[in-house]
């Protein structure tokens, strides 16, 4: 690597990871005022677990990540082998874009169009509300990793199943899902970050009733950073740091045993 | 159950398209039980295909297949009587040598301990006894490939489909497992159906030989029949090494007929189909049936080049118009009757050693 590559990647990673840096360096400030070190410290990581409605939130946003993710893996693990294992069928170009929409649209446009939806057919806006917003878009990724996945597996893994006598729902049990599961808990996890990192669509959705850990944040931020934010921001991040590099090993696995 | 009479398998004009290419075209063959048969023919001429219509995987455009006079279009892969062994050998990954020999095993209604008995039988039919617990991916080829001929053979079917079950074994070990698998199927008592390009391959495994060519069944028959009696150029030339002599169809008599050529008159055994007399022919002759003759009688040729490959001695000789002939001689053989590169002398064979093939 020549020098001017080295300097290159380090402004490179600088520009992306610097402020993430100073927010995490900060929620070990003891000091509290935002932009002034004052030593190293914790207490702000005291004062997060005390603060109720910042713990009820991120109660609330396991839940929805939860709840959504597990309708994501379900939902996109079936559209990935009606696209990988049922041949070209009538709409299957339409079914694809579909899939894989919700992935690159607007944000804000989700967040609209459903919130749009759920008023149309009387659906209260809540917990159940970000739910499906969430399983919506986590549906498109899960798809993608397990659609990759069934691409690189050996039909003839499936066909040796059926040859032995393993009518379809055995070779499903048996052997498909066994091989894919890597990828599937892997979208899983991903449904499950995604979730836990959304803003704009919950903000449409959620109501009064329900606020999710980022909305808390937002909200706190607007009267003011304090360094219990910048705590709870790196807790979050830690999250799903640790989520998406599982997610990253597992896709890289072969089987889960 | 279904007539005893008659074949064990059938195909009736079986035909597959994929899009506008013809992938098999009209294929019909009996498979009597118990025969070791051998689908032969480079890669895409449809054999492969046909095995994997006769499984189940790919649906018949037009055609039968009949197991005992049953007609299989209405089974889907895992109600078939028959059983395939993958190319790729398809061994599952995430179960080990016992656990994928047991897989076809689970649903016959058999208890545990049959279960455990047949595997350790079918583990000793391959040589494999003790690697039951191991996984796939820590065997070596040899053995993955013995483990998916156990596990195919596990539901007793009475048709094995084999897909290039060699391929991917070196040599040396191919010519030996080649071999066992022979005395597998003649102790099973099974009939076996291989794919395979490999002619020499064919020729030592099966009873009868299918030709493909381009998802036809050109020529059907014992190696020695498809050898010695070939029906076309290309069957003639996929089987071993044959000289072509160009000619015109002459008058056919017992079974034997004339062909004239640049190089004069010859005889040889006429044709199956009727080609008529003048049709354009050519004259094929294996080069281990060509012989020195004493001058006089006889074609004169120049040796060109004399080849020792170990086994058998192979010559180059040119003729008077300029056609090269190749001969092949057991190399222990007395040289008499051989001259020196550049020396001439005169070649014969006996008439029923050459085949008229239509051109």
């Amino acid at each position: 690597m020549s020098a001017l590559t080295r300097t290159a990647l380090g402004l490179g990673l600088a520009f992306l990871y610097a402020p993430i840096l100073v927010l995490v360096a900060y929620s070990f400030n003891a000091s509290a005022l935002v932009t002034v070190w004052g030593g190293f410290s914790t207490r702000w990581y005291a004062t997060l677990i005390a603060d109720g409605p910042l713990i009820a939130a991120a109660w609330t946003s396991l839940k929805v990540a939860l709840a959504s993710a597990a309708i994501a893996t379900g939902l996109g693990t079936l559209a990935a082998l009606a696209l990988e294992r049922h041949g070209r069928f009538a709409g299957r170009g339409l079914f694809t874009g579909l899939v894989y929409a919700p992935m690159v649209m607007p944000e804000v446009i989700t967040g609209l169009s459903l919130l749009l939806l759920f008023v149309g057919i009387g659906l209260d806006r809540g917990l159940f509300a970000i739910v499906v917003a969430h399983a919506t878009f986590g549906t498109g990724f899960v798809a993608v990793i397990v659609a990759a996945r069934l691409r690189g597996l050996d039909r003839s893994l499936e066909e040796a199943a059926a040859d032995l006598g393993a009518a379809p729902a055995r070779v499903f049990a048996s052997v498909t899902l066994p091989l894919i599961a890597p990828s599937v808990a892997a979208g899983f996890l991903l449904a499950f970050t995604l979730s836990l990192d959304d803003l704009v669509i919950a903000s449409f959705v959620a109501g009064p009733g329900a606020t999710t850990l980022p909305m808390r944040l937002y909200s706190q931020v607007r009267l003011g950073v304090n360094p219990e934010i910048n705590a709870a921001s790196t807790l979050l991040l830690a999250t799903a740091g640790v989520l998406v590099l599982t997610a990253t090993w597992l896709t890289g696995r072969r089987t889960v045993a | 159950m279904a007539d005893r009479e008659g074949p064990l398998l059938r195909i009736e004009a079986a035909a597959k398209r994929f899009g506008a290419h013809a992938a098999v075209d009209g294929v019909s063959l009996d498979l009597a039980a118990g025969e070791f048969f051998c689908l032969l023919g480079p890669s895409g001429c449809g054999k492969s295909t046909l095995l994997r219509l006769v499984a189940g995987f790919e649906s018949l455009d037009a055609g039968r297949i009949l197991l005992e006079g049953e007609d299989l279009a209405s089974l889907p892969p895992h109600r078939r009587p028959v059983n395939m062994m993958f190319q790729s050998y398809a061994l599952f990954p995430h179960l080990s040598v016992a656990g994928n020999l047991a897989y076809g095993l689970k649903g016959l209604g058999l208890s545990r301990t049959e279960i455990a008995g047949r595997i350790e039988k079918l583990l000793g039919l391959v040589r494999l006894d003790g690697l039951g617990g191991r996984r796939p991916d820590t065997l070596s080829g040899g053995q993955r490939q013995r483990v998916a001929l156990a596990r195919a053979l596990a539901r007793e079917p009475k048709v094995l489909l084999l897909d290039e079950p060699l391929g991917a074994l070196d040599r040396s070990l191919r010519e030996e497992t080649q071999g066992e698998l022979r005395a597998l199927q003649r102790r099973l008592g099974a009939a076996f159906v291989v794919v395979t390009h490999d002619p020499a391959e064919a020729m030592a495994l099966a009873d009868r030989i299918g030709v493909m060519e381009a998802g036809r069944l050109v020529q059907c028959g014992s190696a020695a029949a498809l050898y010695e009696r070939p029906a076309s150029r290309y069957v003639a030339g996929l089987l071993g090494d044959v000289n072509l002599i160009p000619g015109c169809l002459g008058a056919v008599s017992d079974g034997l007929a004339s062909v004239e050529t640049a190089l004069g008159p010859f005889r040889g055994r006429a044709p199956e189909v009727d080609l008529g007399e003048g049709a354009a022919v050519l004259l094929a002759v294996r080069p281990e049936r060509i012989a020195p003759a004493t001058a006089g009688e006889g074609l004169s040729a120049t040796l060109v080049e004399t080849t020792f490959l170990g086994e058998r001695v192979r010559r180059s000789l040119r003729l008077p118009d300029g056609t090269l002939l190749r001969t092949s001689t057991p190399a222990g053989a007395a040289a008499t009757g051989w001259p020196e590169p550049g020396g001439s002398l005169h070649l014969r064979w006996p008439p029923d050693a050459a085949t008229i093939l239509p051109a």
